[in-house]
């Protein structure tokens, strides 16, 4: 046994020929200490230091903005007459490498009409336990449905919480929409929706 | 020993309150300064530092001590029991009990009796700081052992030795002080200072030596080896939780502010007012010497603040080096100097020779610190030989091998 073990272990390569002082080395020029006067000048540094403005920020009472693009909180956005952009395709779900988007679609009926076209997403979860905040699942969205917004307070006290249903994620209905369901715009068809053809609601569209 | 007279008459009650007095600036003074330091050091980094507990944070020194104070107290399975308890409280009393020499203010009146503010006054007031200060070592050294862990153990003996080195160097500086004063009384010392110049002007050297060895002597950064966070997780106390914690922590600060103390009776004149400003003694019946001695021991404190805020730590051997190389050799030969000045001035009383003696020793330092430079100068411009191209050994590739065998037998995982 321990002659199979010895046999299995690596051997150094050992040679005789090589010798410590053979090793060829040129003097390099080190900084070494600084003189007497340079070290003091590092006193005045942290002296002058502390009558400049302060870098920190009074986090809870002042907020400074996010970068322009910074990965927040995720949006489910509506087209301009509040149908939904969702077509509860997955792709977010496949592309996200953490796994914390759950997506279930369902078929659009002409009484539930929740987004132009066939499908709609039904049940839409973000687990933010999981979320790495990569954009991934931004990169994936065919439709524009699913973005970022900069909020990042994103802290609660239970695991259920964290878990944001589709009703957390959709975007607020603006001026000129309405709330879906209602049928699609008179004379248009989900490609026209995906042109952008479509501006505001029809008087229409509203369901009585 | 006018001050020594005054404390003389003393009734017990005023005694007793002084000890209560000076038990609570010294803890006042620790929380105080916890938190100054903090905010100081935060400026000199661009921070704010603590701001949230109390107006400006005041108070979060009190809360943070609280916190310590409500946290579960351990005693590690392989510490010594007995002396892991009684380390703690060695170096807390210790640090406290040096600060009873010092005389806080002039004469004053207190509570209708004419007395000082010091606790006693003892003929080697000095030498008993000195003392106090190496019994303190003990509760450092000791910590660092009963802990029964290796961290601690390191930083134990880091801070003995580095505790001993300093301490030769600091009682040196002070063995000039003493020349110069014929006494070593600290109320005396400050006496002395009034009748001539402070000790810090006069004795130069010996006031930049102490105020080297005592930021060594405290375990301050950038000497703070000792308790190394890089190094050695927490040093001597890395074991040690809740109040334990606390009065290691209250004995450094406190140790800060008594070595601060010392080198202001001793070297910024003690309790008196600045040169030129001795009309402001008489102001509050003489409780504004109070001040004027806060004002000093303060400045200490913000040199303290200061070095942190600027040094990196000094690495082991350097460190050690420049203790028994520079500063212990330094202070022999400055107190040959002053103890020659000193005979000179005394018995001969003329100035040209004292004057001539000075300049030959400024002389001899001069024409030594030149054939230093020098000599280094020499040793850099050695040119090294280029040696030639050399026969490396190289380990057998891996491609060799075949197989590897992990065995899980034998070994010394078992």
């Amino acid at each position: 046994m321990a002659d199979q073990n010895e046999s299995n272990t690596v051997q150094p390569h050992i040679s005789n020929d090589v010798d410590i002082t053979s090793v060829a080395y040129e003097k390099v020029d080190q900084p070494g200490a600084k003189s007497f006067w340079a070290q003091l000048q590092g006193f005045w540094v942290t002296f002058i230091t502390m009558f400049k403005k302060v870098n920190t920020v009074q986090y809870p009472e002042v907020k400074e903005p996010t970068a322009e693009r910074f990965h927040g909180r995720h949006q489910l956005n509506r087209h301009p007459d509040g149908l939904e952009k969702c077509i509860g395709c997955e792709l977010c779900a496949w592309a996200c490498p953490a796994d914390a988007i759950y997506v279930e679609g369902a078929d659009n009926t002409p009484d539930n009409q929740m987004s132009p076209g066939e499908r709609y997403g039904k049940v839409y979860q973000i687990n933010y336990l999981r979320c790495v905040f990569c954009g991934l699942c931004i990169e994936a969205c065919p439709t524009r449905a699913l973005t970022m917004t900069n909020e990042y307070e994103l802290a609660d006290s239970t695991r259920a919480k964290l878990i944001f249903e589709k009703d957390d994620l959709l975007g607020p209905l603006r001026a000129g929409m309405l709330p879906p369901p209602h049928p699609m715009y008179p004379g248009m068809t989900d490609t026209n929706y995906y042109n952008g053809d479509v501006k505001e609601a029809h008087p229409s569209q509203e369901i009585k | 020993m006018k001050n020594a007279q005054l404390l003389l008459d003393d009734p017990g009650w005023i005694i007793t309150l002084k000890a209560v007095i000076v038990f609570a600036v010294c803890v006042v003074l620790t929380i105080m300064s916890v938190w100054g330091e903090r905010r100081i050091v935060a400026r000199m980094q661009m921070r704010v530092g603590p701001n949230r507990v109390g107006k400006f944070g005041l108070i979060q020194a009190l809360a943070d001590g609280v916190k310590l104070a409500l946290k579960e107290d351990l005693i590690p399975a392989a510490a010594d029991k007995v002396v892991f308890v009684i380390a703690p409280i060695i170096s807390a009393t210790t640090a406290f009990m040096a600060f009873a020499v010092m005389p806080l203010t002039g004469p004053v009146t207190f509570f209708g009796e004419k007395t000082v503010m010091q606790l006693t006054d003892i003929p080697v007031g000095v030498l008993y700081v000195l003392a106090t200060a190496s019994v303190g070592v003990y509760g450092i050294v000791l910590a660092g052992w009963s802990s029964g862990s290796t961290y601690p153990l390191l930083g134990g003996l880091r801070s003995s030795a580095q505790v001993i080195s300093y301490e030769i160097a600091m009682g040196l500086s002070l063995v000039s002080v003493f020349i110069y004063s014929g006494s070593m009384s600290t109320s005396s010392i400050v006496q002395a200072q009034q009748e001539t110049w402070w000790y810090g002007l006069v004795l130069f050297p010996s006031f930049v030596i102490y105020a080297i060895s005592m930021v060594g002597e405290t375990n301050r950064a950038p000497f703070d080896l000792a308790e190394a966070e890089g190094e050695l997780v927490g040093g001597f106390h890395t074991e040690y939780s809740s109040l334990k914690f606390a009065l290691f922590f209250l004995a450094e600060y406190v140790n800060i502010i008594a070595v601060s103390a010392l080198a202001t009776t001793l070297f910024l004149g003690g309790y008196h007012a600045f040169p030129g400003l001795g009309f402001t003694e008489q102001w509050l019946g003489g409780w504004f010497t109070l001040i004027w001695f806060f004002i000093k021991v303060l400045f200490f404190f913000f040199v303290f603040v200061w070095l942190r805020g600027t040094l990196p730590r000094l690495r082991y051997d350097q460190f050690m080096q420049f203790g028994w190389k520079v500063l212990i050799p330094v202070s022999l030969l400055w107190i040959l100097v002053v103890a020659t000045l000193r005979v000179i001035s005394t018995t001969s009383q003329s100035r040209p020779v004292t004057f001539g003696f000075a300049g030959v020793v400024v002389l001899i330092v001069l024409g030594i610190s030149t054939a230093f430079e020098s000599s280094k100068k020499k040793r850099d411009s050695v040119v090294h030989p280029v040696a030639a191209e050399p026969n490396f050994a190289v380990p057998s590739l891996p491609s060799e091998i075949t197989t590897i065998n992990v065995s899980n037998q034998g070994g010394d995982r078992g």
